[in-house]
């Protein structure tokens, strides 16, 4: 499979395409394009698909891109079923979003949609190049680059002063965890010698010591716990709403949330050997996905409430990814690609109908306005929350499932996290199509066009049999596609991680009986109580103010690292700077002056002065050279 | 006779050459002046061209030819010194008919 | 005290004074006249030396031709009155001492205590012009030619550079 390399490049194309000539291009060629790199990536994506799937895991030398003494980075792909199936997700879902974008951008004037679709490209491009890389630095270029385009296109509208902040806040959240990557490659230079995954990997576990390993994986935490919106640095995901509502979608869905999950499923031996690191791992992604779902009960912002479920579902792959689940999570990833995307989609779509209204309050009743956005929104809810044979069930049942061996106190609180998912969803898929209309009573909101129903019918598809690609074991024996298929990638893994004991068959159908018991009635009071206008407008108080403010992280945050650092900031300001750095520079300056006011007067034009000045330079260079013989 | 006699001897010469050219202001005597040290360093050139002969002629007495360098230079310099000297006073008298007059301090301004 | 040695110190005196002459003379044509008579020391050093052909070549050459064109130059000009400006006092002594300096700094810098010693001069034919002839057209033949072409730049230049109007 030799085109492998082509994949990333396409979309770059496409970005310096749509980039450079965005004067020049209509709307309808620069959509074109904008998507049409996509697909073809996609097309190549499936051949290399399947090409992996034949057992071919290759790796791409193509230039050295460091070497400094021993130490040689080479610019690598590698591509084996874990880059395989990231690229279908990234692609397949990328492409969608880009479909959905040419009608949910129409309003943009054309150099703005030129320079928004060469954003989202340049976008697929740095997390494909993430995915692809073969060593921790290319890995990290992607990761920079996911960075920086989330920060372009959070604050696409340039001209809002708010969203230049939220994005500005993500680009530093972001940053802060991509010290931690950084630190950790640096050390893992130090340890291995190299950074490339097979040259490492096969290092393990050799000599190197517990104590090393923790500490990279720690640092390899602090990185994705930035890029994936984990506890503490969570909080920009949020405010990352900011962007165009598809932007979010491929924050979410298909990109750069997802880089933190891939990065830990890619280093699964490193983590594996550091028992320490993973349980640290799954308290993250627990704590995260219980805080995020609490708050995102109570959240009235239906782009806020989706972007809090994510947070929550990010929870639940690192979950599965501390305990061991590596396919769990990876599966995890590929069905909330589906049907996030497609909650957001949905999102934009209501949105959209609804003339960039966001609040849920003024929602209300759009089920007979928004047939098909209705239709794939119930699907998409169904599947979050877990509702067999929706795509949501089978990932989440195996994360659980993991949790449930590696630890029952997990087990529980993770089905609480999945009850409160459920009740969530169904209170905006309450809030928004159920009941009557609060809207403004004079506009009816209409379908919205195919461009934009045409992916959401995809994506509703893949939601509701993306699953069954893992159907577990208790259903039907071997039926497991996607863990055979990544097999290869996490099969050293699994030799040393510690086995416990799988529940016995009858516990498992107790167990998923029970929580899809609970999570149907959880939807029935949900949809129940929102339906009613009256709980759906009413002011939150007490608790539910408190969650509304999101727990005050933002403001903790604020009074503990922000509002010291700008006192810091102000004292530097005023004294450090304006008195010491300020006065010695332009002591310098006026040190310069001077002395060359007085030496100025050496330049007098005197030919017999400047005769008179080389003799006696003469003179003292030769007392010089004798005075050195001596 | 050392040969210090007639380094001493140029040394002094030469800087006799240095010391005109700092304290007068007529160009045609700093030019004398210049024209003095060309000499010192000849003589200095003959000097050791002289010593080198004669210590080869000790290896070597067939070779005539040892030490005839420094000789050779200085016929050199001669040379340079008539061309620098044609040159240097069609300076002096051009200046002098722009300036009417040869005072060195009068060269300070290159433009106008 | 042998002649050799007597002539030494007898041209050596009259170079140094001679030079000095030169330096001091408010006149020009003086300080062209003595300086004349430095070239002939000088000359007189040559010729100890067994440096026949530069010694006729340094008074054709210097005192005879660029002597001569000094003079006509001054006269030319009518320089020869004695009206240079002086130069600033305090310029002029640390010029004087300056020069001094340098003297001193190189006659310490170059005594040796234990001087190599040149013989007097023999009755050899090293210095003379079929020597130097040979020498001059063998190895150094190709800076005897540029010699020529640096002449026929002069020439050029000074033609350019002293003809009337630009």
């Amino acid at each position: 499979m030799k085109l492998a390399p082509i994949i990333p490049l396409l979309p770059l194309a496409g970005f310096l395409i749509n980039g450079l000539l965005r004067n020049k291009l209509s709307k309808a060629l620069t959509g074109i394009i904008g998507s049409g790199v996509v697909l073809i990536a996609f097309v190549l994506s499936f051949l290399v698909f399947n090409s992996v799937k034949a057992g071919n895991t290759q790796i791409f030398n193509l230039f050295d891109f460091i070497s400094i003494g021993n130490l040689k980075i080479p610019f690598e792909f590698q591509v084996d079923s874990l880059t395989a199936v990231f690229l279908l997700i990234i692609t397949g879902v990328g492409f969608l979003i880009h479909v959905y974008s040419t009608a949910y951008m129409h309003e943009e004037d054309e150099p703005n949609f030129a320079r928004y679709f060469s954003y989202l490209n340049l976008f697929v491009f740095s997390m494909l190049l993430l995915v692809m890389g073969g060593n921790y630095v290319v890995m990290f270029i992607g990761w920079e680059g996911v960075g920086l385009c989330s920060y372009l296109l959070i604050g696409y509208w340039f001209t809002n002063t708010e969203y230049n902040i939220a994005a500005k806040k993500a680009f530093i959240m972001n940053r802060i965890g991509d010290l931690g990557f950084l630190i950790a490659v640096f050390w893992m230079i130090q340890v291995f010698g190299t950074t490339s995954f097979s040259a490492v990997f096969t290092q393990l576990p050799g000599n190197i010591s517990t104590t090393a390993i923790t500490g990279i994986t720690l640092c390899l935490l602090i990185g994705a716990t930035g890029k994936s919106a984990q506890i503490p640095l969570y909080t920009w995901l949020p405010d990352a709403m900011a962007g165009p509502t598809p932007v979010s979608a491929l924050i979410h869905a298909a990109t750069m949330v997802t880089a933190g999950i891939y990065m830990i499923a890619r280093s699964n031996l490193l983590y594996v050997l550091a028992p320490a690191s993973m349980h640290v791992v799954a308290i993250v992604g627990l704590a995260t996905a219980l805080l995020a779902a609490t708050i995102a009960l109570k959240q009235n912002d239906i782009k806020k409430v989706l972007a809090y479920s994510t947070v929550s579902q990010l929870g639940y792959m690192f979950l599965g990814l501390g305990v061991g689940a590596f396919t769990g999570a990876v599966f995890h990833v590929m069905t909330h690609a589906f049907f996030k995307a497609l909650l957001f989609l949905g999102a934009g779509s209501v949105i959209h109908a609804m003339h960039h209204q966001q609040d849920m309050r003024f929602y209300g009743g759009l089920k007979k306005m928004l047939p098909i956005t209705h239709a794939t929104m119930l699907i998409g809810c169904l599947a979050i929350a877990g509702i067999p044979p929706f795509s949501g069930f089978f990932s989440k049942d195996e994360i659980l499932a993991h949790a449930f061996e590696a630890n029952p106190v997990y087990y529980i609180l993770g089905v609480i996290g999945a009850l409160m998912t459920a009740f969530y969803m169904f209170r905006l898929y309450a809030m928004t199509f159920l009941g009557q209309n609060r809207g403004d009573a004079h506009h009816t909101p209409h379908e919205s066009p195919k461009a934009m129903t045409v992916p959401l019918i995809v994506l509703a598809v893949l939601s509701a049999i993306g699953g069954l690609v893992g159907i577990p074991e208790l259903f039907k024996p071997n039926a497991h596609k996607l863990s055979d298929f990544l097999a290869p990638v996490f099969e050293d893994a699994n030799q040393y991680m510690a086995h416990h004991e799988a529940p016995a068959h009858s516990t498992e159908w107790m167990m998923i009986g029970v929580s899809t018991f609970l999570i149907v009635v959880v939807i029935f009071v949900a949809i129940k109580r929102f339906s009613n206008a009256a709980n759906a407008t009413k002011e939150a108080e007490g608790v539910g103010k408190f969650l509304e403010n999101k727990w005050y992280v933002d403001e903790l945050y604020d009074a503990m690292i922000a509002k010291p650092l700008m006192a810091l900031g102000s004292f530097f300001n005023a004294v450090v700077e304006k008195s010491g750095i300020d006065r010695l520079v332009n002591g310098v300056g006026k040190a310069v002056q001077f002395s060359s006011r007085q030496l100025r007067l050496l330049q007098s034009g005197n030919v017999g002065g400047y005769l008179l000045m080389m003799v006696i330079a003469i003179i003292l260079l030769i007392r010089l050279v004798f005075y050195l013989k001596m | 006779m050392p040969i210090n006699y007639y380094l001493f001897l140029a040394i002094i010469i030469f800087s006799i050459g240095v010391t005109g050219v700092l304290t007068r202001r007529n160009a045609i005597i700093v030019f004398m002046s210049i024209e003095l040290m060309l000499n010192a360093a000849n003589l200095l050139l003959v000097a050791f061209s002289k010593l080198v002969h004669q210590r080869m002629a000790v290896v070597e007495p067939t070779n005539l030819m040892a030490g005839i360098d420094g000789q050779l230079f200085v016929f050199f310099i001669m040379v340079v010194a008539a061309a620098e000297v044609s040159v240097g006073l069609a300076i002096i008298v051009m200046m002098y008919r722009n300036v009417h007059n040869v005072d060195i301090n009068f060269l300070n301004r290159l433009k106008n | 005290m042998n002649i050799s040695l007597i002539a030494f110190w007898f041209l050596s005196a009259l170079a140094v004074f001679s030079s000095l002459m030169v330096i001091t003379r408010k006149n020009p044509v003086y300080s062209v006249l003595y300086l004349i008579l430095t070239f002939f020391a000088i000359s007189g050093h040559y010729i100890l030396m067994n440096a026949q052909f530069l010694a006729i070549v340094n008074l054709i050459v210097y005192a005879g031709a660029i002597m001569v064109l000094f003079l006509f130059v001054l006269m030319l000009m009518n320089l020869n009155k004695e009206t240079e400006q002086q130069k600033n006092k305090y310029l002029l002594w640390s010029s004087a001492i300056a020069g001094g300096m340098l003297m001193i700094v190189l006659i310490a810098a170059l005594d040796t205590p234990y001087p190599q010693m040149l013989e007097k001069p023999g009755a050899g034919n090293f210095g003379m012009i079929q020597n130097l002839g040979k020498a001059l057209f063998t190895e150094y033949v190709v800076p005897f030619e540029l010699s020529s072409i640096l002449f026929l730049s002069a020439m050029v230049g000074a033609v350019v550079i002293s003809k009337k109007g630009d």
